[in-house]
């Protein structure tokens, strides 16, 4: 029942694989960026809007949009809050935390006790922790009894991020 | 970074679709050009701001595994724990947090087993142990910030 999810896989050729890397770091910046992309490809451009559609669909491209350095956007506090909340309710009360408007990531995780009691992981962004910190307290409310503890962890610094990297 | 950047971010999060023009909804509706909107695109990303734009790729659907991991790490040794770590490709983020675990990162490999692979890699060159935390349920994933 604990077990994680199987991931469900989709079938990538070698043209897939090519895409992927030529845009895993960003696409060109261009009026008609797939043009662009089609050409530094060498793929016509109906194949390559093709097999990204088909990519977007199968859900191996969640979107293909703007992806903000949210520090450099002065969203400097970035709240990891989590809760060690009663394994019967997790999944009702963790699906209601993921619709608050201001949680970005809501996961189930396993704990490692005694050094991690937490099983719910809550992302909440804010310009200061003022804003983290009234986020949480409504999640707390959300959550009443059935949490035992939580706690705020907050980023200090970002030591690294990429997108997805591929091994040629 | 004016009003009509923070505009552009905002829609810009949720995507473009794959047309001939993908721009020209979001010129419309900002009443810019597509060159201007081009434009401002690329600005922000040499500028930090957009850390880049593209296809966000999720790596399970592609057949391989996401997992966070965290670790606690004496402070005199961080850097150079920070360096050790960041130098496999597979760790796509990571933060320094305040807590007794103070380092967590994100494992992002085109194959499952590179995750166990690439921990036990970690936990021999560092000599410290690794937490895994792979999620068991996904509630909920947006990331989108209002600027």
């Amino acid at each position: 029942m604990n077990a994680p999810q199987p991931a469900p896989e989709t079938l990538l050729d070698e043209r897939d694989r090519e895409i992927i890397q030529a845009t895993q770091k960003g696409m060109p910046l261009a009026v008609e960026p797939y043009r662009v992309l089609a050409q530094q490809l060498a793929m016509p451009e109906a194949e390559l809007k093709e097999r990204l559609q088909r990519m977007k669909d199968s859900g191996a491209i969640r979107r293909i949009a703007a992806i903000p350095q949210h520090y450099a956007l002065g969203i400097r506090a970035n709240g990891m809050s989590v809760w060690d909340v009663d394994d019967r309710l997790v999944d009702e009360l963790g699906k209601q935390v993921g619709e608050l408007s201001f949680v970005s990531h809501s996961y189930r995780r396993p704990r490692h006790r005694p050094h991690w009691p937490y099983n719910l992981f809550a992302m909440v962004h804010g310009r200061n922790r003022e804003e983290v910190e009234a986020q949480v307290a409504e999640i707390e409310k959300l959550l009443g009894d059935a949490c035992r503890s939580h706690d705020i962890l907050y980023s200090s610094r970002l030591l690294k991020k990429t997108g997805l990297r591929l091994r040629g | 970074m004016d009003e009509m950047d923070r505009e552009l971010i905002n829609r810009l999060q949720d995507g473009i679709a794959v047309t001939d023009r993908p721009f020209a909804e979001v010129a419309q509706a900002l009443e810019l050009t597509e060159e201007s909107v081009v434009e401002r695109l690329r600005r922000l990303v040499d500028d930090g701001k957009l850390s880049r734009f593209g296809p966000l790729y999720n790596a399970e659907r592609l057949g391989g595994a996401v997992t966070l991991v965290a670790m606690a790490v004496p402070e005199e040794r961080y850097e150079q724990v920070a360096e050790q770590v960041n130098a496999h490709p597979e760790v796509s983020h990571n933060y320094a947090r305040e807590h007794e675990l103070n380092m967590w990162f994100v494992l992002s490999t085109e194959r499952p087993e590179q995750i166990e692979q690439t921990l036990a890699a970690i936990e021999s060159e560092t000599g410290l142990p690794v937490y895994n935390m792979p999620r068991e349920k996904e509630y909920y994933i947006g990331l989108r910030f209002q600027l």
